[in-house]
């Protein structure tokens, strides 16, 4: 399709053709063109934000949660520098978003002109890619090409910088069809020669571990079946990052929880005592490894990625198999079948032995209370009472994220949705608004601290305004929990501004955005208020009052190799667990 | 970057073929910087008018491991569509130009010239009392001629850094 438009125009019609129908923004001087162009349209669906960082945030549940990339639109300057956080974030956990920054007009480009900034030059480190625009006859394709980016080989987030001139020019449109990236070709087969080694050594392997991560999600739903097929045939344990979860059903007997700082006590020892790894789509992330001279000393590693950067990063593979996860997986099964591999069953029977003495140990056993709701406990009751819904879950950063991961369990891929790379407090709930936005009639809930939570707090009247019934449900701790833990870890329990002062009452404050306030702080009272908010058809903020020393446990003090973990059952000594040498880690 | 197996640092130049649209160099001098690699030397130029393409040869040290990672990220790069360590697909030719001016009276200047001579440097401009000359090798060669230049009047220096290329009759 070659039609003349305006640059506004064509903003509109190359979402419509990339079949995009919900886009998160906010208006300013230098898009007002494209809003205009929005108005005379009803095919994309906008959402209107509080804050840019939410937009972005909510583009990024919304792909997490689709598959599909997520649209942002803003205005130039504070529009562009407020989306930044949203951008690294994505950057960092690999999540397709296409997001469009107005610009001033390029006669005043470098001139200081009011609300200008160097958008792509503040955004060229914290994007996969950018674009400024200079000519009108480049648009389309520019849009085309960023969906293109921003989803194809490892996705990431797409900045395409126009300026406001070039909204009202009239140039050419050309349509998505033929716009393939000209040096931009990720390769999706990994190398056969490469894949026959992997599985010769994986038939061959007495203590093997499948240790899967963010990139079987990023491969879409055909990829975590592949990872269960295999799994089935070679009767080997799998574990998986943050990430990773959902991929692999966590109800599954060869499910071994997740792995690293606060994983299983069985994952991370499994991984340091195994003979063969496959590392599916993760990339040795320093929460993963720990102490990397120590990390999984007698196993020979395999890596199937799909960005050749990551191979041999941090952790040096005896196999790197590049390509896409579901292609390799999918190649790996038939080289498997084809040599009629047969694990070493024996070999494999006492290295279950072995994983499930490392299980005995209930590494995620905590102290219950009559009197007090313990964090893990509320975390319980609400995977009890929603594991049979059709359910999403969004985090903040802090103690409750690593709660929630540990103690909900997820069967599905695309269902969590949590800022793990960057760790951006404040994700979780306009994460869920977007989540919500792409699946209306899911159960959405944001699991958030009640620090976090305060970071884009906002988004609540954006959920309001397009009936998004999000639910929020705090662990209110009264403490930067995590960070509290860490000053017991290193700086001898000196508490330097890490209480939650002058907390606001949630459940006015709720109620003053015309959604619905709990408040719970009481066991016995728990499951019944969980089915109170269950109900309510609108936006929801809980109040759910925990025990506010509890630690998260287990852990893996930085700088420690990962069989010195500290268990629930060894809390003591705390503060001596870390050396001088993991003081300076993070 | 942590030294992992505390291997020792080489030399690698490494040639790049990119498309020549504005902010690429950004992208690749930043890509240097903000990841904490060095750059040694680093020269552009448009090679293909018709397909715009531009050469980028970068000579630059680190570990193996953090070469190779140099490479990858290079190459993740969307508008580089090829990235050639010459250093280790074989003897690559690697020249450098340099102009180097020297200033000085008498005998000086008459043993600076018997220098540039033997270094096969041209003298590209004369005064009375200042000479320029350009002379084209390998860096190792122009260290040497810069620093029997200077106990002789040397002012300053203008190097192109390494532009460099594959020998045999393949291309990158
Ligand atoms: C407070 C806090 C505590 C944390 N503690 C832990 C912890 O205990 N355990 C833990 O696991 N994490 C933890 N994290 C998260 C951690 O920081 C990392 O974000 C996470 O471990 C990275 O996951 P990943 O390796 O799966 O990589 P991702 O960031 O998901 O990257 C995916 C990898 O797969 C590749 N890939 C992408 N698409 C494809 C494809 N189609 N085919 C093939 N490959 C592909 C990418 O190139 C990349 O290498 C914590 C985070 C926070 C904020
Ligand atoms: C934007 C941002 N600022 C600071 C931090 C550092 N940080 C990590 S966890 C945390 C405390 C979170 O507190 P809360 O939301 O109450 O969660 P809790 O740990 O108590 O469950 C802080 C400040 C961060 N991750 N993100
Ligand atoms: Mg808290």
């Amino acid at each position: 399709m070659m039609r003349e438009m305006t640059g506004a125009e064509m903003v509109m019609q190359a979402l419509i053709d990339q079949g995009v129908e919900h886009m998160f923004g906010y208006p300013g001087g230098a898009v007002l063109p494209i809003y205009d162009a929005m108005f005379h349209q009803n095919q994309v669906k906008h959402v209107l934000v509080r804050h840019e960082q939410g937009a972005v945030h909510m583009a990024e549940g919304y792909a997490r949660s689709s598959g599909k990339a997520g649209v942002v639109l803003v205005t130039s300057g504070p529009g562009a520098t407020n989306a930044v956080t949203g951008l690294t974030d994505a950057l960092l956990d690999s999540i397709p978003v296409v997001c469009i920054t107005g610009q001033v007009p390029t006669h005043l480009i470098g001139s200081d002109a009011f609300q200008e900034c160097d958008t792509v030059g503040i955004t060229r480190p914290c994007t996969k890619h950018n674009y400024l625009v200079r000519d009108v006859n480049d648009l389309a394709r520019v849009l085309h090409e960023a969906f293109y980016v921003a989803q194809n080989g490892r996705p990431g987030p797409v900045v395409v910088d126009i300026p406001k001139d070039v909204q009202f020019a009239k140039g050419i449109y050309v349509g998505p069809e033929n716009i393939q990236h000209k040096t931009y070709q990720p390769k999706l087969r990994g190398d056969d020669e490469k894949i026959r080694a992997a599985v010769e050594l994986l038939a061959k392997a007495k203590k093997p571990i499948f240790y899967t991560g963010g990139g079987v999600i990023n491969s879409g739903p055909e990829a975590s079946r592949l990872l269960r097929e295999f799994a089935r045939l070679s009767g080997y344990p799998v574990t998986s990052t943050l990430m990773g979860l959902g991929a692999y059903p966590a109800s599954d007997k060869q499910w071994l929880g997740m792995l690293g700082m606060h994983g299983t006590y069985e994952a991370n020892m499994a991984m340091h005592d195994c003979d063969v790894m496959l590392c599916v789509g993760a990339r040795f992330d320093d929460r993963i490894t720990g102490r990397l001279d120590a990390f999984s000393p007698g196993s020979k590693k395999i890596h199937i990625d799909i960005d050749p950067s990551s191979i041999n990063k941090n952790v040096k593979v005896d196999i790197p198999i590049i390509g896409d996860v579901k292609h390799v997986l999918e190649d790996m099964l038939t080289t498997w079948r084809g040599m009629k591999a047969e694990p070493d069953r024996r070999a494999i029977a006492s290295w279950w032995g072995e994983i499930d003495r490392w299980r005995a140990r209930k590494s995620l056993s905590y102290a219950k209370s009559p009197d007090v709701i313990k964090p893990q406990y509320a975390i319980e009751r609400l995977y009890h009472a929603v594991k049979d819904k059709d359910v999403y879950i969004t985090t903040e950063v802090g103690q409750h994220q690593m709660w929630a991961a540990q103690h909900f369990h997820f069967e599905e891929p695309n269902r969590w949705m949590t800022s793990g790379g960057l760790g951006t407090m404040g994700y979780g709930l306009p994460a869920a608004i977007g989540a919500q936005v792409a699946h209306p009639e899911s159960l959405v809930i944001d699991i958030a601290g009640e620090a976090s939570i305060q970071m884009c707090l906002q988004e609540l009247s954006t959920a309001l305004q397009f009936n998004l019934p999000v639910k929020i449900f705090v662990l209110n701790n009264e403490y930067m929990g995590m960070v509290r833990q860490w000053q017991d870890l290193l700086h001898g329990g000196r508490y330097s501004h890490s209480y939650s002062e002058s907390l606001p009452d949630f459940v006015k404050l709720a109620e003053a955005y015309g959604g619905v306030g709990i408040r719970c702080s009481r066991p016995g009272d728990l499951d019944a208020a969980i089915q109170e908010m269950l109900k309510a058809d609108r936006p929801v903020l809980f109040d759910c009052i925990v025990d506010q020393k509890e630690n998260c446990l287990p852990m893996i003090p930085s700088g420690k190799p990962h069989n010195e973990m500290i268990l629930p059952d060894h809390p003591e000594g705390l503060d001596e667990a870390i050396s001088e040498e993991g003081k300076i880690m993070v | 970057m942590p030294p992992i197996n505390n291997e020792p640092a080489e030399r690698h130049t490494l040639s790049l073929l990119v498309d020549n649209e504005p902010g690429v160099l950004a992208r690749i001098v930043g890509l240097f910087s903000g990841r904490g690699y060095n750059i040694d030397s680093l020269t552009v130029s448009e090679v293909s008018h018709d397909s715009r393409r531009s050469r980028i040869t970068v000579v630059t040290t680190g570990a193996p491991m953090i070469i190779e990672q140099i490479k990858s990220q290079l190459d993740r790069l969307v508008p580089v569509h090829r990235v050639v360590d010459l250093t280790v697909t074989g003897k690559a030719v690697e020249r450098e130009l340099a102009l180097i001016k020297v200033r000085g009276k008498g005998e000086i200047r008459q043993e600076a010239l018997l220098i540039a001579d033997s270094f096969r440097a041209r003298t590209v401009d004369t005064t009375l009392e200042s000479f320029v000359f350009e002379i084209t090798g390998k860096p190792e060669k122009i260290d040497q001629f810069v620093s029997l230049l200077e106990p002789l009047g040397l002012v300053e220096v203008s190097r192109t850094g390494v532009a460099a290329i594959g020998r045999g009759p393949d291309s990158m």
